[in-house]
């Protein structure tokens, strides 16, 4: 036994007697994972908010909560003399006179950033694969609850530098409390202690940001860890993979290290971007006061969507009582997202309701096998982006030379229209791919060869799928889901059924959701399309292989000459063709 | 003698007698006033008024009538001054390339010289806000971070906090100042090209209009302290180097990594 062996064993004991923990670590370290890259986008977003919370806690060393009113006297010396609040001094101090602060400053926002756009990516990939499905439907909504707050500690964050464009973002947060009826002005001043913008709203917002926001995200992520943990990864089908394996690498060594090495990756490449790539020059925008305002003032990208809605809704108000409301506001900023993420959040139940769904799923659907679900996905991400434009609209139409009244108008027509669109034609790219499947399980895939036979015929080589790819679409094979049955309207005694019209509903939304699957064809077909395969595969094989092989199969195509499968020697064959190949 | 003495009280004699002290007081001044290279002077303004009104009549009278008096292409030019012309002709916007929301900046079509004499013509037409002197632009004792507090009050919310520019309505925009030279940012002040407000120097005294001159002019020349500055437009073109830039890089090291391991 070598030294090393000898005191890491020492160690080992001594907290094993002292833990229990060696039973716990050999059962947990080699727990197995599926590999697939997909699967490595929500650790984008664990990584991401590591170096969020590394980089909050150096910034809170520096950073001083207050609106109280100072003189700036640092070294940016546009700013010097200046009116400001504490705040935004402290963050122009961070700034430019604490030794790396730009940097870490800069890495804080771009983690956070990129903390928000992994955790979508992630989103997207669990919904396009219906990773979400039972047994893990809690674990979606607690991910819809982690991008909620997502958004919020991204809001608040932006918020707290108090340069002009964090209170230009502020003014509009308390204009969107002021518009809900009834509660909304009392909400606002309880919210802001008063007038906008006070004098408390900083300090405040600073406990939300650095503990509240972050200590949820914490207890949401481990729980979010946990139940992966236990209910076990997905897997995308595979050779050898089914509902109730897990095919992949042990935790221990191989994901230790490609888990760790990626958190380095994230973390090198993000510090890299922070030191290359400026991110809210703060110092440019000066300080706020209620009475200046900057033309293209914008929110961070994922409130962008919430700005477009807002900038995109007319402007509709209506006086009842005395009291106005405000539908420009209410609607897109409140009743909108509201919709959005509750629809969002009960997806998962929806899609169970609707094809009444009750089995287990760990293995992954592709996205083309639940077309319905793929389309709903694009339609959404396509309403999305939409309003994402509207966030952006005087910068495009300044960068491009347009007129805002006419990206308004298209954006308020398009929020309509183009959101089906994509739904259709997704639909239609996921039906038309679910045929090609078919196609290649029957004669495997086209090799792009032509061949020309004895008698004229052409025909294209079709040469057997790989592994990998046969396992693949062989998973599908008596899975392919079937529409709820329509209901009876009476049971066999001629009792009035009680549910008939909400089942009815529910078998044509089920029918609506699966109906149009391209069936998978059977054992039989496929064996028989693979005889084809070899078929062709015979055909061309006299061409390379004449001298290696005593024979071949040759079925030919038009004008039966011999029995398909029947061996044939190649002197037969060549006499056959006439001396020819 | 007797004769005038006689018509002294006549209703008239006072009257001519005005007439004879006005002439006498005119026929003086003239006298005292008018030198040679006054006249000289005169006679330039005059020949270059001339030949501003060529070229007014070439290039510009087509829209802005042949007396500026305006018509429905363009407004009038009578009483806009020499400074509006200095800034519409030589940064290229005037004479307009086509019909449009907004005359965009481009190469000019005029040179210093005759720019100058149409400036001298559409001075003569009525008194308006000439071009600033040298001393009018003289920026080197103003308070720059003064400055960015006026432009940020007067100019950001249009212009941008940056100076970047910013869409307005119905096509119309107010321009990046980046490349806007002090004298065009003067004018501009001054005037009100287009569809900016007048500032004139009731409103913002010409200490402050250097002061956001010499704002402006540090802008241009700021290098960017936290590296690659995107435009300095704000959160738009950082979002879009996130998902386009390292969102993307990020997903191709994940498939990276993911290809390594088989």
């Amino acid at each position: 036994m070598s030294t090393t062996e000898k005191v890491g064993g020492g160690v080992a004991t001594y907290v094993d007697q002292r833990l229990g923990s060696n039973r716990f670590l050999a059962r947990n370290l080699k727990k197995v994972f599926p590999d697939h890259w997909s699967f490595m986008l929500g650790e984008i977003a664990l990584y991401s908010f590591i170096i969020v919370l590394l980089s909050g806690i150096f910034l809170t060393l520096f950073y001083k909560p207050s609106m109280v009113e100072v003189v700036y006297d640092g070294s940016y010396v546009p700013l010097k003399g200046v009116m400001m609040s504490e705040a935004y001094a402290s963050t122009l101090d961070i700034s430019f006179d604490i030794r790396g602060g730009l940097l870490i400053r800069q890495m804080h926002h771009w983690a956070a950033l990129l903390f928000i756009a992994a955790m979508s990516v992630h989103m997207f990939r669990v919904f396009f694969t219906g990773a979400f499905r039972k047994p893990r439907e809690f674990n979606w909504v607690i991910g819809i609850g982690l991008i909620t707050l997502g958004l919020a500690a991204g809001f608040s964050g932006y918020s707290l530098p108090d340069d002009l464009l964090s209170g230009t973002g502020l003014q509009i947060a308390r204009g969107i409390v002021q518009a809900i009826p009834i509660i909304g002005t009392w909400a606002a001043f309880l919210l802001f202690d008063g007038e906008f913008p006070g004098t408390e709203f900083i300090s405040r917002l600073y406990g939300v940001h650095i503990l509240l926001i972050p200590g949820l995200i914490l207890a949401l992520v481990s729980l979010h860890l946990m139940m992966v943990w236990t209910q076990k990864h997905t897997q995308f089908p595979g050779p050898g993979r089914t509902n109730d394996n897990v095919v992949g690498y042990p935790l221990m060594p191989i994901y230790m290290a490609k888990a760790g090495g990626f958190f380095f990756i994230v973390f090198g490449v993000t510090t890299l971007i922070a030191g290359l790539v400026t991110i809210n020059p703060i110092w440019i925008f000066g300080p706020y006061t209620p009475d200046q305002v900057s033309a293209g003032s914008q929110p961070d990208w994922y409130i962008g969507w919430l700005d477009g809605a807002l900038r995109i809704m007319p402007n509709w108000e209506t006086v009842a009582f005395g009291y106005t409301i405000s539908w420009n506001i209410f609607i897109p900023a409140v009743i909108m997202p509201g919709i959005v993420f509750t629809a969002a959040a009960l997806y998962p139940f929806l899609e169970a309701w609707v094809t009444g769904d009750k089995k287990d799923h760990n293995l992954l659907d592709r996205p083309r096998n639940a077309p319905t679900r793929t389309a709903i996905g694009v339609m959404a991400i396509t309403f999305y982006f939409l309003l994402f434009i509207g966030g952006g609209n005087d910068i495009i139409a300044i960068s491009f030379d347009l007129s805002i009244n006419w990206i308004i108008w298209f954006l308020r027509i398009a929020i309509f229209i183009l959101p089906p669109i994509a739904f259709v034609i997704t639909r239609r790219i996921c039906l038309g791919l679910q045929r090609r499947d078919r196609d290649k399980l029957l004669h495997g895939y086209e090799s792009g060869r032509i061949l020309r036979l004895p008698h004229g015929e052409f025909i294209e080589v079709h040469e057997p799928l790989p592994e990998k790819e046969k396992a693949v679409l062989m998973a599908k094979l008596g899975q392919n889901p079937q529409p709820l049955p329509a209901p009876e309207p009476t049971d066999a005694n001629g009792v009035r059924n009680k549910h008939y019209r909400i089942k009815k509903i529910r078998a044509q939304l089920s029918h609506w959701f699966y109906g149009d699957n391209v069936e998978p064809p059977t054992v039989a077909e496929i064996e028989a399309g693979q005889a084809h395969v070899a078929h062709d595969a015979a055909l061309e094989a006299p061409l390379h292989e004449y001298e290696e092989l005593d024979y071949v199969n040759v079925p030919f195509h038009g004008g039966v000459l011999h029995e398909e499968g029947q061996p044939m020697t190649n002197a037969e064959q060549l006499e056959e063709r006439g001396g020819h190949l | 003698m007797k004769a005038l003495a006689a018509r002294r009280r006549h209703p008239a004699f006072l009257a001519l007698l005005l007439l004879v002290a006005l002439l006498g007081v005119g026929v003086a001044y003239a006298g005292l006033s008018s030198t040679a290279p006054a006249e000289a002077v005169a006679t330039a303004d005059q020949t270059a008024i001339d030949e501003g009104k060529r070229l007014y009549l070439e290039g510009c009278s087509s829209c802005h009538g042949l007396n500026a008096e305006g018509g429905t292409a363009g407004p009038t030019l009578i009483g806009v001054g020499a400074a509006a012309v200095h800034f519409q002709v030589s940064t290229g916007r005037m004479p307009m390339g086509a019909p449009g929301a907004q005359a965009p900046a481009k190469p000019p079509d005029y040179n210093e010289a005759e720019v100058a004499a149409m400036a001298a013509y559409i001075a003569s037409l009525a008194p308006g806000p000439a071009i600033p002197t040298a001393e009018d632009l003289d920026y080197s004792d103003a308070d720059v971070a003064q400055g960015g507090v006026l432009f940020r009050i007067n100019c950001a919310q249009c212009h941008q906090a940056a100076g970047g520019g910013g869409a307005l309505t119905q096509g119309k925009h107010a321009p990046s100042l980046m490349k806007a030279t002090p004298q065009e940012i003067y004018e501009a002040m001054l005037t009100g090209p287009q569809n900016m407000p007048v500032f004139a120097d009731g409103t913002l005294p010409v200490e402050d209009k250097q002061a956001i001159i010499a704002y402006i002019v540090d802008l241009q020349g700021a290098d960017s302290p936290g590296g690659l500055s995107l435009g300095r437009l704000g959160p738009v073109t950082e979002g879009l180097f996130l998902w386009a830039g390292v969102m993307l890089a990020f997903v191709g090291l994940a498939v990276w990594i993911g290809i390594k391991a088989r």
